[in-house]
């Protein structure tokens, strides 16, 4: 199939972007979208032009480096999977394509379509983390039996892979799915009881202080997200925090 | 030349189950007001690097960790799917350190390194105790216990698991380790920075040159240790299920520069993947070792039905059982579908030669799990007490419960190949997966060059010929946790006098400038032709001719072809854009580079051994069936020193000498 | 606890418009409540305001708090609105939110906008003639012009149909905003799909009811007016 794209392209974080058009022809439909683009950037540097750079790494839907917005949504078309799991059998031939950045104001542009999400490690480490050194003298790990359901709920909010697909989705670029799933894996796990009432206040401040917007509770995070996981985890850290205020 | 490690390898004196334990009574250890003065440099945030540098920053060193991609939680161990290993024996199926060790000894082929492989299963149980305490969800019983399930090639359940994302909550685990470290300032983090060369100052491993891949900046960074981490070399086939970014050239650069690589034909193939859909195809995806527990692998046993499924007019599902060929179980029928991984690449790459490849480029087999749909739909009516002759309604619940076990496997299959796999068998063909072979290391883990360690997949491990399943994020996470720690501040020990490195010294200025002129030859060759092309071309001479099955005469060629291949890749080679700035195709030039080395390497290392193990087949070394012939004289670790050219690299042979288990044939019929 | 902390977190502002919201919400059902009298009874809807226009508690203490209610929960509408807005400053090329999220959901702003300019005349109507009237004025409590205030206010059919208008939308701001309210503080839990038809159920009946009001009285107007010529 021919097809119509419009990427952004950008040089740095400092120069101004713009939309610029490329015309690619015999895609296959079995291609995933990230192979499509291969194909652009090899015509590309055969032609001497710079190739368009975009994040990506595993090409499984596991390490959540993908991150385009493409046609007005995150990761595309296709429900519950990354931009390297959508496939061109999703477009038809003569299709015009809008493929954009994340866009946030805390995921600053780094290039072209690569985007800076180093504002979600910072909030991880503002409290994602259970205060246990490795000694090779820890408890059993039989010794605290866990509720099934709270393991599976915790093992769910953990599946999270750190894309920020529900930043660019909610109209706030907000955080609060990507925070609220880590804070409550260990807010449902025993392990995580100590350090709960520090972690959700000093993540939550991290957050904000990057400069995220706040929850509307639209729920366009929970729809968008490639990993399915819901808002209850944002109800949770909610919950979590006004806890934690009303201790401290 | 001198040489950091012993070799080959010394072990600590007495009974195997003992020498760990004695070996950490006896080293040296650094006090922590010591450990202060003392920087270390990780390279690589998977399993095993993440690890490392979160409990080496634990013990108070200033660890310095660096990783390509943009967060140490997007590295490669995140997309290991089944599950890890521990002799925990919480089944109570007689399990315990022994098995595991011998179980992974025996599936390695007898080419690993016993006392490694002990003390990877001695430290097993307290992994899983460690995750645990971090925080990790692994899947629970009902009960509120550590579930557990079992694995090719062994016969007890010892494999913990988070549904199909082990790695990836693993890797979350160490990285949320590695958060509390950063947050103290214990870790330095770089992020999107890649190693570009090690500095070695007067014979010891003092530092590396760093590339900021934001700005293209070149960086010196110093330490009195350089850990590295940073994983396989599978992608020099161009084509396999690592990360788009993994690369060999960590390993290649200290390898290059003194450090000796073991095994490096020592590849594992995956047999359950997705198989190759055309010339576009960028990588390939795995799917999960546990599918071969319920699904039946076969071809048609005409080479008509072959044809007429190729040409459309066939649907696989209308063959008769009779004209079906199950090729494991016909040849295994003792293990039948659930034969270790090399022995079911190999099979069904033997009927794809025959010609009974199902797609239209005649690589690949079927996976079919109707047979598990009626077995499990009838015995659900049964038990609900509804009428089990109903076909539709056996049907329908049968793909209820294959639904539960393998749901987001068959979805994944659904939106790569477009198929529904409820209703016709999947496809799939192996898949290079895993490499065992890496950079030589002794028991401390260091490699021949002094202060320079190895750990994770990057070290030629103890998995010896052939991984078993889970295996791997155990030894990545032994290596991090429990082995490192200890052993590296046995090396410290004595540098708490030398005070910080500096980087304004001539041995830093010459790797720089070294990495300095590569780069700058990348950017202004004249050449017309993508890295891509000859990465490509690299794999596909790798994978037809040193690939699953390999012959001396392939092998010669390819040593010869990949050659002429890194000669014309220095001059055609086009890398458009600046030095500044982000570049990927600079650094993939830079990545092709390494393994147009390694690959030449890796075919003489094939070439070398003259006998079939684990994952390592010749075709001059089979028994009249068709099985793999182990050769005594081969019982040994080939690690090969660098040379020159990798065509000239000397080889160093470690014995291996089995005092603890018997070396017996390794049979599945 | 620190308040101001607190307010200052993106969270605590979301709890600060929950709270609010609720509060607001409670006195819209007394209102609705109240304003229903006067369908059914003259008499019952001047008793019932005249308590409440009378009453030292409602009047002293209850009223600046829902005025401070109101004003809180506009101004804090405002600041996280205009932090929101701004956490993206570059907006996207194209944009396809409609498969992710409901159109009410994110237009909350709008529709506090239009309930904004709506209280505007509210307040034009009836709040300051009725501050005018009693302590400015100062003039005697008369228990029996509440009704017909009522009545002749809902004579004018522009009036009316604006009054409509604005009811409408804020059943679209509470149809987001009351169940929002509770995903904010924390609850979701096995009740909140019934506490979603709950907030669904009021969110539609309660202006629905007010729209009735004045068109109860509007066509009574009407209806007399034509008998009237007749």
């Amino acid at each position: 199939m021919d097809l119509k794209l419009k990427i952004w392209r950008q040089k740095n974080a400092a120069a101004k972007g713009k939309i610029v058009d490329y015309d690619i022809s015999e895609v296959s439909s079995d291609m995933s979208f990230l192979e499509m683009l291969d194909v652009l950037n090899k015509e590309l540097t055969e032609k001497g032009d710079e190739p368009v750079s975009f994040d990506h790494d595993c090409r499984e839907g596991i390490c959540g480096s993908c991150s385009l917005q493409i046609n007005g949504r995150p990761h595309g078309p296709d429900g519950g999977i990354t931009t390297c799991q959508l496939h061109m059998r999703k477009f038809k031939n003569g299709d015009s394509i809008v493929i954009e950045p994340f866009r946030a104001k805390a995921f600053p542009i780094v290039k072209d379509l690569i985007i800076d999400r180093s504002a979600f490690d910072r909030v991880q480490h503002a409290g994602a983390f259970i205060s246990v050194n490795t000694s090779g003298n820890t408890q059993d790990a039989n010794a605290t039996p866990i509720n099934k359901g709270n393991a599976d709920h915790a093992f769910d909010a953990a599946s999270c892979i750190g894309c920020g697909a529900c930043v660019a989705a909610c109209k706030n670029a907000s955080a609060m799915l990507f925070v609220a799933a880590k804070v409550s894996q260990y807010a449902l796990l025993p392990q995580g009881q100590v350090e709960r009432e520090m972690r959700v206040t000093n993540m939550v401040s991290q957050m904000d202080e990057e400069g995220f917007g706040a929850c509307t509770n639209t729920g366009a995070c929970e729809a968008e997200c490639p990993k399915g996981i819901s808002i209850t985890n944002i109800a949770r850290m909610n919950r979590e925090f006004i806890g934690s205020n009303l201790k401290s | 030349m001198k040489i950091g490690a012993n070799f080959p390898a010394e072990t600590p004196e007495g009974p195997i189950e003992d020498k760990w334990t004695s070996y950490k009574n006896k080293i040296d250890l650094v006090n922590p007001a010591n450990k202060r003065l003392i920087d270390i440099i990780v390279v690589g945030t998977g399993l095993a690097g993440g690890s490392a540098a979160a409990s080496l920053a634990e013990l108070g060193y200033n660890v310095k960790a660096f990783c390509f991609q943009d967060s140490p939680r997007r590295a490669h161990s995140i997309a290991a799917q089944g599950g890890i290993n521990a002799s925990k024996n919480y089944m109570g199926d007689g399990d315990s350190d022994y098995r595991l060790f011998y179980d992974t000894v025996k599936g390695g082929d007898y080419r690993a390194r016993e006392e490694n492989v002990y003390r990877l299963a001695e430290v097993s149980g307290n992994i899983i105790d460690q995750c645990v305490a971090q925080g990790v969800p692994f899947a629970r019983d009902y009960g509120g216990l550590l579930d557990n399930r079992s694995f090719g090639g062994v016969l007890v359940s010892r494999t913990f698991y988070a549904k199909g994302q082990t790695g990836q909550q693993l890797l979350l685990g160490a990285y949320s380790a590695m958060n509390r470290q950063i947050a103290r300032g214990k870790i330095k983090m770089y992020n999107r920075h890649e190693m570009m060369d090690l500095v070695i100052v007067d014979g010891k491993a003092r530092g590396i040159i760093a590339k900021n891949l934001i700005t293209g900046e070149l960086e010196r960074h110093s330490a009195h240790a350089v850990v590295i981490a940073s994983g396989g070399y599978g992608n020099v086939f161009y084509l396999s299920t690592n990360a788009m970014g993994s690369n060999v050239s960590a390993a290649w650069k200290i390898h290059r520069k003194g450090a000796w690589f073991a095994n490096p034909c020592f590849t594992q193939i995956h047999p359950t993947c997705i198989p190759v859909s055309g010339d576009h195809q960028s990588k390939l995806t795995l799917m999960s070792e546990s599918l071969r527990n319920d699904g039946r692998i076969w071809v048609p046993a005409k080479e008509k039905d072959v044809k007429a499924i190729r040409s459309g007019t066939l649907k696989p599902t209308a063959i008769a059982e009779a004209d079906r060929d199950y090729f494991l179980e016909r040849r295994y029928p003792a293990f039948g579908n659930l034969v270790p991984r090399d022995v079911a690449s190999r099979a069904a790459k033997e009927r794809c030669d025959a010609g009974f490849g199902v797609n239209a480029t005649g690589e690949a087999v079927y996976l079919d799990f109707a047979a598990a749909v009626i077995r499990y739909g009838k015995e659900k009516a049964l038990v609900t007490h509804q009428d089990a002759t109903n076909e539709a309604l056996v049907l329908e619940l049968g793909r209820e419960i294959i639904a539960t076990k393998y749901g987001n496997l068959f979805q994944m299959y659904e939106k790569i190949v477009d198929e529904n796999p409820y209703e016709t068998p999947m496809m799939i063909y192996p898949a290079v997966h895993y490499t065992m072979g890496g950079v030589w290391v002794d028991y401390d883990l260091m490699t021949t060059i002094p202060g320079c360690y190895a750990i994770g997949e990057a070290n030629f491990s103890e998995h010896g010929a052939n991984r078993l399943g889970a295996s791997a994020l155990m030894q990545g996470l032994a290596d991090g946790y429990f082995v490192l720690p200890y052993t590296i501040g046995n090396y410290l020990a004595k540098d708490i006098r030398t005070g910080a490195i500096p980087v304004d010294t001539p041995e830093f200025a010459a790797a720089e400038k070294g990495v300095q002129e590569q780069l700058e030859r990348f950017i202004n060759n004249k050449g017309s032709k993508p890295v891509d092309y000859f990465h490509k071309k690299l794999g596909k001479i790798m994978w037809d001719k040193v690939g699953m099955s390999r012959n001396g005469k392939d092998l010669k060629e390819a040593v010869e072809e990949i050659q002429a291949i890194r000669d014309e890749f220095y001059k055609e080679v086009k890398v458009p854009g600046d030095l500044e700035g982000f570049n990927e195709e600079l650094a993939k030039a830079g990545r092709v580079a390494d393994f147009l080395e390694l690959g030449e390497l890796f075919a003489k290392d094939a070439l070398n051994r003259k006998e079939s193990c684990g994952g390592h087949f010749r075709e001059e070394h089979q028994t009249p069936e068709g099985e793999a012939k182990r050769d005594k004289a081969f019982q040994y670790v080939a690690a090969w020193e660098h040379n020159g050219a990798p065509r000239d690299a000397n080889l160093h042979k470690e014995m291996l000498d089995y005092k603890y288990i018997e070396v017996k044939e390794r049979s599945y019929k | 606890m620190n308040t101001m902390i607190f307010l200052s977190s993106s969270i605590g502002k979301k709890v600060a418009m929950s709270l609010s919201a609720f509060f607001l919400i409670s006195f819209l059902l007394l209102h609705v409540a109240i304003n229903l009298l006067s369908v059914v009874s003259a008499e019952m809807y001047n008793e019932a305001s005249h308590f409440m226009g009378t009453n030292p508690i409602i009047q002293f203490v209850m009223q600046p708090i829902l005025i401070f209610g109101v004003l809180f929960h506009f101004t804090m509408g405002f600041v996280l609105e205009f932090q929101n807005k701004s956490a993206r400053p570059i907006k996207y090329e194209m944009k396809k939110e409609k498969g992710n999220s409901s159109w009410i959901s994110r237009n909350m702003i709008y529709s506090g906008l239009v309930i904004l300019a709506f209280l505007g005349l509210h307040f034009y109507d009836f709040w300051i003639p009725e501050i005018k009237y009693k302590y400015i004025d100062l003039q005697a409590p008369d228990k029996h012009r509440y009704f017909a205030e009522l009545v002749h206010k809902f004579e004018d059919p522009m009036r009316v149909g604006f009054y409509a208008i604005s009811f409408i939308l804020l059943m679209m701001h509470l149809l987001h905003g009351f169940q929002s309210a509770f995903q904010s503080l924390g609850v979701n839990n096995k009740f909140t799909p019934g506490i979603k038809k709950m907030a669904w159920a009021f969110s539609v009946a309660v202006p629905l009811a007010f729209v009735f009001i004045a068109l109860f009285h509007h066509l009574k107007h009407y209806i007399q007016m034509l008998n009237n010529h007749i």
